[in-house]
């Protein structure tokens, strides 16, 4: 963890004397590790979501079936917003390393704007469906639906909460250790939703329509 | 009108759920819990420690403060959950042929379930988290854990559920559909009642913590190891206790999203478990059996590690067979999870699908029985001393080992067509979740007590636990491996056949003995405290340890590590103290702190005023603390002011002050 | 373990030699860990205390082989018991040395699930009982098993084990009793209030008893017709054992099909019908048109041959790729 050459033959050396900064150890934060480990215990729980869906994926339970309901023209372009959104954050990025907050802020809003889109139209799917008699208790297969997209669109929604404050932050702050490490977990979520994202519109929406 | 106005401000919540006002044995559990609730809040007024526990306690980020309020929880959720145990022991000791027993189903169902629910997500879970809180941080030379506002949210979102479960038991009723409440009879359509719902959120809202917990320890020790502790120089059990956790983060997913479906399927008449419209109840089967088996080893590698530290303090020997002691630790981690089918190997899977399980399952024996070999070479051409932690380890390798070997037949299916759901089942979990989980914390709690507190815990009294739980578990669990192997299932609150009485009377007498030593280890510390100046630990090493926790003063300073350490081999305080290590007293420099926050105990009293609001259906009070809990956590990340520096000259006054202490103990 | 069928005999008998093989292992360690603990007490002199004695690459390797012969040799019998014992594999052999006479037709039964009781149909004798079984000795038979609504599970521990009742699906066993006698079934899984009063009677009897005790439930002249069954289908506990004659025909089928009420579509219709309209094919070659089948809730108003639904234009499969390239853009 540290260069000190250890010798176990000459006088041993048993504790440091100069301190490293406790929460910035060598080897990069612990929080962007933390946070990257609690990205891999969320995809499980898509997992079982996924899984779930899958097993009840034809128990349509004389209710509407895939190709009755699923509108690919809409899907697709909520495909299209959510994966140009991964592409605007990734300009922020650069930015963020180079220090200049300002066009973080813009790429950080725009990201922001296309995400919102997304769940706007999610939301009118929904209620589409919910009016056409399709909601979640018409059939498993409906409910494992709604329940999979809608988990995707609430971490999607997080993240458009996450990205406000994260604006108001940079305003208050500007970028400091915190507010980039911030930037970078928001980053890896952002770009987990959009991996995601891509796992539903194949398996839920491509796969249902053509089988 | 007013009807109305009633179900919208208490939802479904009335008089009527109030059933200790008409049934004596809850009014009297009531009136005595409400009299010692009274009395410690007295207490604490009285004396003006509010502003103390609030201050030193509630708020802290400390780990080994955290760790010793997990440990406190699961002892008050142990009596909890122990009672629950005596009285299913006394219902079946009595109720036979023509005596119902003095349990009616609806309130026996009751307290199986929530005997299971209680022991393991609220005894076994914080006592292992509790202890791998205290003691891993100490054992790689850390100040604290990576995230420590973290550690104090997850900490109170489990003592937060284990509230609500309390609740349950004078506000509504709590589940009656057994420690997993399986699908379809967890479902409203037959579980209209609060039980489940209490069961669901209060197990939703630990769980969330129970897996920030394992993230922030995984974390920790990745990232956080005293320079020179490379992996293969962690001691055994922080390694066990990596694993648990890495495989906790790998589990609780699993149990987190079947929750959730059946959360849905209760509150938003989904169809995920329901039996109509193309539900898949099996499926909640496998999700919680993906969680169930490996949450096993969750408990067990720690344990495990446990008694690693101890056979290798008192015997002082190196343990035997690091190497293979780590391997065993990962290959059992990984296995653990490919093993759930063998919960129902009854439900016709097929003979391939079925013995791929059971072997998979006997495999994890490879690995455990050659743990057990290595203790055993532990001991062997060592000089044992026998105090209390080490016959815990005794006790523990004469009692597992036997819970081992009928585990091993109870992965063979056509013995599990025999033998699953039967009382020979409940004996052989309860045989290696005691033999091998509860002793192992005992031993754990006895071990590193002395550096928690600063003094050892009363010998006498320990004794009296020892053999209070070893005796106490044969006597008890022998007879039901016995009536379960003749056919008797689990879960029945009266028997026809008088000739399994005895047995049954016999478990009975078994668990009183038990209790004795779950009243003799609450007598160790009472007495333990009141000798607490004849017990007294000054050296902060009082069992002659080997790894670095023992370095440090008992109890340790805030920051632990005065300077942080060095270390250049296995067993690093071992190697400190037979190569000649002086205790720095001087150059002391100010210390990176993390401070205190009240914020994870404001998001969990939230969320459980959130979960009682949904259990009852409550909607403008649930919306409330939703939108209060989302707001105190993004509120909570405009707080930029989380560190603090220990000046020096504190430090050095700390040291010493621990330098004269040594020099009078010496 | 005071088995009085074949199937449960070879359970009872793989236990105790699975018991065996393990303590093989299982007493020398015991032994051993009794034995050092006492040979290396601090307070006795007459030991060797090597406190570097930490590895030997001997014993490691005896500590690790040793469990895993002992597991290979289990996990050999447990391949071979497994598949030998499964309880969906038709019967060789009546009892050890005995085998089934060819051209046995294996007697046929239902095992029903309920809350809180079990009922039997012996669909080819045209009778039906609850909370009771009687099974002719040495006489294979063939349980089709299932549940109206919990997860059961058929324990017979004296015939055979246990296998789950679990709504919509049907289990199978095959077993036979080789002594005459009364033993208790159970279900072995909990299912609620009435649970721990769910056991049948098992009555092993021998031929002559067991035409008696057919013709007796025939004369008792109750027919098992949907109202009866409804009737009974509804929780009750501590049932006392019932006799039926005349069943109503594909009962059974009906309840794993969840359709034994008037008007309930069957589940395996819906599901055929489903995949109809799921493949794009609303009309099903056999059947005539598709409908959707009237099920608990009401219609959903999605008809397969409804126009489109406006604003959610559905996308025919051949348009399929066109939409894929947009998604890629």
């Amino acid at each position: 963890m540290t260069d000190h050459a250890i010798d176990p033959q000459a006088a041993p050396v048993w504790h440091l004397t100069e301190e490293e900064e406790h929460h910035e150890p060598s080897g990069g934060s612990p929080t962007v590790l933390g946070f990257w480990i609690y990205l891999m215990s969320d995809a499980l729980i898509f997992a079982s979501l996924f899984a779930m869906f899958g097993v009840v994926a034809s128990a349509y339970a004389g209710g509407p079936v895939p190709r009755e309901i699923f509108d690919l023209k809409l899907v697709a372009i909520n495909t299209g917003l959510l994966l140009a959104s991964s592409i605007t954050f990734g300009e922020a990025m650069p930015h963020m390393e180079a220090g200049r907050v300002g066009p973080v802020r813009f790429w950080l809003a725009l990201t922001g704007l296309l995400g919102a889109g997304f769940v706007a139209i999610e939301l009118y799917e929904f209620s589409h469906l919910i009016a056409e008699n399709a909601g979640p208790d018409r059939s498993a297969f409906l409910s494992a639906f709604f329940t999979l997209v809608g988990t995707h669109g609430a971490h999607v929604t997080i993240g458009l909460v996450w990205i406000v404050t994260m604006l108001i932050q940079l305003g208050q702050h500007g970028l400091n250790p915190a507010t980039r490490r911030r930037l970078i977990c928001l980053s890896m979520f952002w770009h987990f939703l959009d991996i995601i994202w891509i796992g539903v519109f194949t398996f839920v929406y491509l796969y249902g329509v053509i089988r | 009108m007013t009807d109305h106005l009633l179900k919208t401000v208490f939802g479904r919540l009335s008089l009527e759920s109030l059933p200790f006002l008409h049934e004596p044995i809850l009014l009297g559990t009531f009136i005595v819990v409400a009299l010692l609730g009274l009395g410690l809040l007295g207490v604490v007024t009285r004396y003006k420690l509010w502003g103390y526990l609030w201050n030193e306690w509630f708020t802290s980020v400390d780990h080994k403060k955290i760790g010793i309020m997990y440990i406190i929880l699961a002892i008050v959720m142990l009596l909890r959950g122990f009672s629950d145990a005596l009285m299913m022991r006394a219902q079946q000791a009595i109720a036979f042929g023509s005596n119902p027993g003095y349990l009616p189903p609806e309130h026996y169902d009751q307290i199986f379930t929530a005997h299971g629910t209680i022991m393991i997500f609220f005894v076994a879970i914080p006592l292992v988290v509790g202890i791998v809180n205290f003691v891993m941080p100490l054992q790689i030379g850390a100040r604290d854990v990576a995230f420590p506002f973290l550690n104090n949210l997850s900490f109170w979102l489990t003592a937060a559920g284990a509230l609500l479960t309390m609740v349950s038991l004078f506000v509504g009723e709590f589940a009656r559909t057994g420690w997993l409440s399986y699908a379809p009879l967890a479902g409203l359509q037959y579980s209209p009642d609060t039980g489940v719902d209490y069961y669901l959120w209060s197990l939703q809202i630990a769980g969330v913590g129970t897996t920030l917990s394992a993230i922030n320890m995984v974390a920790t020790v990745i990232k956080m190891r005293a320079p020179g502790m490379t992996m293969m120089k962690m001691p055994v059990f922080t390694w066990t206790a990596f694993c648990s956790n890495i495989l906790a983060i790998a589990i609780f997913p699993a149990l987190t999203a079947a929750f959730f479906l059946l959360m849905l399927d209760r509150y938003a008449g989904t169809h995920f478990f329901t039996n109509e419209l193309g539900g898949a109840p099996m499926m909640y089967w496998n999700m919680v059996w993906i969680w169930g088996h490996p949450e096993v080893y969750v408990l067990v590698l720690p344990a495990f590690g446990i008694y690693s530290e101890i056979t290798s303090t008192f015997t002082g020997k190196k343990l035997f067979g690091y190497s293979s002691m780590v391997y065993a630790t990962v290959v059992i981690t990984i296995l653990s999870y490919l093993v759930w089918l063998h919960h129902f190997f009854t439900m016709g899977a097929g003979p391939t699908v079925n013995s791929f399980f059971g072997i998979a399952t006997m495999v994890i024996s490879i690995p455990t029985g050659a743990k057990i070999f290595n203790w055993l070479f532990t001991m062997y051409r060592g000089n044992i001393r026998f105090e209390l932690p080490m016959m815990w380890v005794v006790a523990f390798m004469l009692t597992f080992t036997v819970g081992g070997m009928t585990g091993v037949l109870l992965a063979i299916p056509p013995a599990d067509f025999v033998l699953h759901n039967s009382l020979f089942l409940v004996a052989h979990f309860h045989n290696t979740i005691i033999g091998g989980v509860v002793f192992g914390l005992f031993a754990a709690m006895v071990y590193w007590f002395p550096k928690a507190f600063g003094f050892k815990l009363d010998e006498f009294w320990g004794k009296v636990a020892f053999w209070g739980w070893v005796a106490g578990y044969w006597i008890a669990w022998t007879p039901i491996y016995i009536v379960g192997l003749m056919g008797t299932t689990r879960r029945v609150n009266h028997f026809d056949d008088p000739s399994f009485q005895p047995y049954f009377i016999i478990a009975a007498i078994g668990a009183v003995i038990i209790l004795i030593g779950i009243l003799g280890f609450v007598m160790s510390i009472l007495v333990g405290w009141l000798k607490r100046d004849q017990l007294k630990d000054a050296s902060g090493d009082p069992w002659d340890g080997r790894t670095l926790e023992w370095s440090t003063s008992s109890p340790p300073p805030a920051y632990n590590f005065a300077f942080t350490p060095v270390i250049h081999d296995l067993d690093a305080w071992y190697d400190m103290k037979s190569r000649g290590y002086h205790r720095p007293t001087t150059g002391f420099r100010a210390i990176h702190m993390p401070r205190n926050t009240g914020a994870g105990f404001i998001l969990s009293a939230l969320a459980l005023v959130m979960g009682f609001a949904m259990v009852w259906y409550i909607w403008w009070l649930a919306a409330l603390s939703f939108a209060g809990l989302f707001a105190v956590a993004v509120g909570h990340t405009f707080n930029f002011k989380r560190d603090y520096y220990i000046p020096a000259e504190e430090v050095a006054a700390t040291e010493d002050k621990r330098t004269m202490q040594l020099a009078q103990g010496a | 373990m005071n088995p009085t069928g074949d199937i449960a005999v070879q359970q009872r008998n793989l236990i105790l030699f699975s018991t065996g093989v393990m303590l093989l292992i299982i007493v020398p360690v015991l032994a051993l860990t009794i034995w050092f603990a006492w040979k290396y007490r601090r307070s006795n002199p007459n030991k060797t205390y090597d406190p570097n004695f930490d590895h030997s690459t001997t014993l490691e390797l005896v500590i690790w082989t040793c469990p895993l012969l002992i597991i290979i040799a289990l996990s050999a019998v447990t391949w071979t018991s497994t598949h030998l014992l499964d309880p969906f594999r038709p019967l060789e052999r009546i009892a050890p040395g005995k085998p089934v006479p060819a051209g046995t037709r294996p007697l046929e039964v239902q095992a029903i699930g309920m809350d809180w009781k079990w009922l039997f149909i012996y669909p080819e004798l045209g009778i039906a009982t609850v909370n009771e079984l009687a099974l002719p000795v040495d006489q294979p038979v063939h349980f089709s098993i299932t549940s109206t609504d919990q997860f059961n599970t058929f324990f017979a521990p004296t015939l055979a084990g246990m296998i789950y009742a679990m709504p919509t699906m049907k289990s199978e066993l095959h077993a036979v009793l080789n002594k005459a006698g009364d033993s208790w079934g159970y279900s072995g899984n909990y299912t609620g209030a009435g649970y721990s009063d769910m056991r049948f009677k098992l009555r092993g009897v021998d031929k002559a008893g067991f035409e008696k005790w057919v013709a007796e439930a025939r004369a008792s002249g109750k027919a098992l017709d949907t109202a009866t069954y409804l009737t009974l289908a509804k929780p009750s506990a501590k049932v006392p054992v019932m006799r039926f004659s005349a069943p109503m025909p594909g009962l059974f089928d009906k309840i794993v099909n969840q359709c034994v009420a008037p008007g309930t579509p069957c589940m395996v219709d819906v599901m055929r019908s489903d995949r109809m309209r799921a493949a794009g094919k609303p009309h099903d070659p056999d059947h005539g048109p598709a409908k959707a089948p009237a099920a608990h809730t009401p219609p959903t108003g999605t008809h397969p041959d409804a126009p489109k639904h406006p604003g959610m234009s559905a996308l025919a499969p051949f348009r399929m790729p066109g939409a894929a390239r947009v998604a890629q853009a």
